[in-house]
């Protein structure tokens, strides 16, 4: 039998291959001969990095229309690169970009798709894709019929890794169709926040509605400044408008899995759990004893959030 | 298959929408069928939704024009119309048939697309995932069906005669799209607040027209949709039960608790 062939549909962020994106190559790399597909212009030295990460060959498409008009030029090209190469599965990263490209791919081949998974093996010829479903129950899903399978993955499933192989480049030539340039980029607008990227950050001083007022994130930005750690929310404090929707942590806000997480006055939805549930440790800090978010906690601290903060950022300082 | 903009500068908008489980209650799968067992009076109008139902709302007052609200669902998802309807939505087209029980994603799509296309909306609006199933791949295959461009992740929206202008979330801010309508459009949470019914809307919800639809009426062939046509299948659910055996101090009000704190930071290695 020859070896499976694991596409990767690669995003970007600020001219080089998104880290979501390079996690996608592991599994890739472990389950047969990992492709990546890029579809917009790229700089020798990003389509170096995807070699570097385990990727054997890198299609590579540069027309600028892919990233002038979003998701249905590359969607119709990497339908045709599909259909002449036939991969044995497509895996796209969980990034805005990604989902468009995959859910109209999903609908132009008509094939099943598989969105949410953290784990991707095959027994024998059977794929088995893993799917947690809320906090407490997780599937193995498979896909039947014919086509590639379609798997979307959820970020931090897998540790991007360094290999240091070196990748073929096959430019793609497929033309792009000026009917697909319809959804049309004008312009786009960075909202620069202060301190560490919440994905990336070690740690995670995170607010919810038991701090009482907007103005009490000062109390965590005062913590966070101590300890290097980026700031997160709930979503019922981005509802209220106290932090910017680019701080909310969960289900339909960021994905998070820092070393430690510091939960403040946040009850543990199970919509907040779905995105910070995977981090190594938890503290959290609530005034009810009764509070979900204590069923996840490696510490947990009964009291008022609005005084034991500022009194912890005091000890750290003093230390 | 494919939806045209006519002329005329009244908006149709139809609205994509789903009763789902209450989301603040605990998930419950069938290990028989692995489904999500869904009991009508436990579920609602998927949270999510009511942001879609107040785009569509807000954008039929500024232009005129029709809103119409569509679910593929059990009979009980009557409840999750009437509720769109409360809030303002003008009708609603109900796809109910055994035989669509357990779609996929394609075959969700494939099945709003028929009755889409019937329609003919200007707009179709969908949120970006719902609140159970949470693939959020039907929205895009749904555009791919009826060969609708797609502007996605919306936190505001504006209509200017045939065109559409939308400011969509990106990692680290957002960026303005525009696209030529009829459009696919998915929204966030912080598109706009949900307005509450009135008693006065849910009283003449009640009253609003339902269309009830089956596969059949759709020309859609029973074998290849629902749990019969589904190409993903489940092969096992486990439950995983992961309450941690965490620690627990209780502070006075005064920050007793720190100490606590830091020697657990210092354990870890963080300070
Ligand atoms: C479709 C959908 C998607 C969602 N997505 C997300 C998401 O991505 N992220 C998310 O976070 N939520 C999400 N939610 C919302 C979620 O269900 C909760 O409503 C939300 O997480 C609650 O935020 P909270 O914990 O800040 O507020 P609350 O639930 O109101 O909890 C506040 C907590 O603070 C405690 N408290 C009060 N005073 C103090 C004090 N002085 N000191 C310490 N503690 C105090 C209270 O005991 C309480 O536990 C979603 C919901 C839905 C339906
Ligand atoms: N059965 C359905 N009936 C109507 N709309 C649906 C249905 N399933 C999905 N949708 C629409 O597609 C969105 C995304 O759903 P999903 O892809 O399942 O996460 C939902 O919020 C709805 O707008």
């Amino acid at each position: 039998m020859t070896s499976r062939r694991i596409w990767v549909w690669t995003d970007f962020a600020e001219g080089l291959p998104h880290r979501l994106s390079l996690e996608l190559l592991v599994p890739a790399r472990a389950l047969g001969s990992a492709e990546a597909i890029v579809l917009r212009p790229a700089s020798d030295d990003a389509l170096k990095t995807l070699g570097d990460h385990g990727a054997s060959i890198v299609f590579h498409g540069d027309d600028s229309a892919y990233d002038e008009f979003i998701a249905e030029p590359q969607a119709a090209t990497l339908a045709s690169l599909i259909e002449q190469e036939q991969p044995d599965a497509v895996l796209f990263p969980s990034t805005f970009a990604a989902r468009d490209v995959q859910a109209r791919l999903v609908g132009k081949l008509g094939v099943g798709v598989i969105a949410n998974a953290t784990g991707i093996a095959f027994d024998g010829d059977q794929l088995q894709v893993t799917v947690p479903y809320g906090a407490e129950t997780i599937g193995t899903i498979t896909i039947d019929g014919s086509g590639p399978a379609i798997i979307q993955v959820r970020p931090k499933s897998f540790t991007s890794e360094a290999v240091g192989g070196s990748a073929e480049i096959r430019p793609v030539s497929i033309a792009v169709d000026s009917s697909a340039c319809r959804v049309q980029v004008l312009e786009n607008v960075v909202q620069e926040s202060e301190g560490p990227n919440l994905e990336e950050a070690s740690i995670i001083i995170s607010g919810g509605r038991g701090l009482g007022k907007a103005e009490n994130f000062a109390l965590l930005d005062a913590l966070a400044k101590q300890l290097g750690a980026a700031v997160g929310a709930s979503r019922a404090v981005v509802d209220a408008g106290w932090i910017p929707y680019s701080h909310q942590v969960g289900q339909t806000g960021k994905t998070v899995k820092p070393d430690l997480y510091i939960a403040c006055g946040i009850s543990g939805a199970i919509q907040h759990i779905a995105g910070m549930g995977g981090s190594k440790r938890i503290i959290a800090v609530n005034n009810d004893p009764e509070a979900p978010i204590f069923e996840h906690a490696d510490l947990g601290v009964v009291g008022d959030a609005q005084v034991v903060v500022p009194k912890l950022t005091e000890a750290l300082a003093r230390l | 298959m494919g939806i045209r903009k006519d002329e005329s500068t009244l908006m149709k908008i139809c609205v994509c929408v789903k009763h789902i489980p209450d989301p603040t209650m605990s998930m419950v799968v069938d290990p028989q069928s692995r489904r999500l067992v869904r009991s009508r009076g436990q579920s609602i109008l998927d949270p999510s939704d009511e942001f879609s139902v107040e785009t569509a709302l807000r954008l039929v007052e500024a232009h005129g024009g029709e809103s119409v609200a569509i679910t593929m669902g059990p009979e009980g998802a009557e409840d999750a119309l009437r509720r769109a309807m409360a809030m303002g939505i003008d009708r609603s087209i109900l796809i109910n048939d055994d035989a669509l029980a357990g779609s996929d994603v394609l075959s969700t799509a494939r099945t709003l697309a028929a009755v889409l296309a019937s329609e003919q909306p200007d707009l179709v609006i969908c949120a970006t995932e719902s609140t159970d199933a949470y693939t959020g791949m039907v929205p895009g295959a749904l555009a791919e069906l009826l060969d609708l461009p797609l502007v996605s992740f919306a936190r505001s929206v504006s209509i200017d005669g045939s065109s559409i202008s939308a400011h969509q979330d990106t990692e680290r801010g957002y960026r303005v799209v525009q696209s030529p309508l009829p459009a696919l459009l998915t929204v966030t949470a912080s598109i706009a607040e949900p307005r509450y019914p009135s008693f006065k809307g849910m009283m003449q919800a009640k009253k609003k027209s339902l269309e009830r639809v089956d596969a059949a009426s759709l020309g859609i062939d029973a074998g290849s949709v629902g749990e019969a046509g589904a190409r993903e299948r489940v092969l096992a659910i486990e439950k995983v039960r992961q309450e941690k055996q965490g620690r627990t101090v209780v502070d006075d009000g005064s920050g007793s608790s720190v100490d606590e704190i830091v020697a657990f930071l210092k354990s870890i290695q963080v300070v």
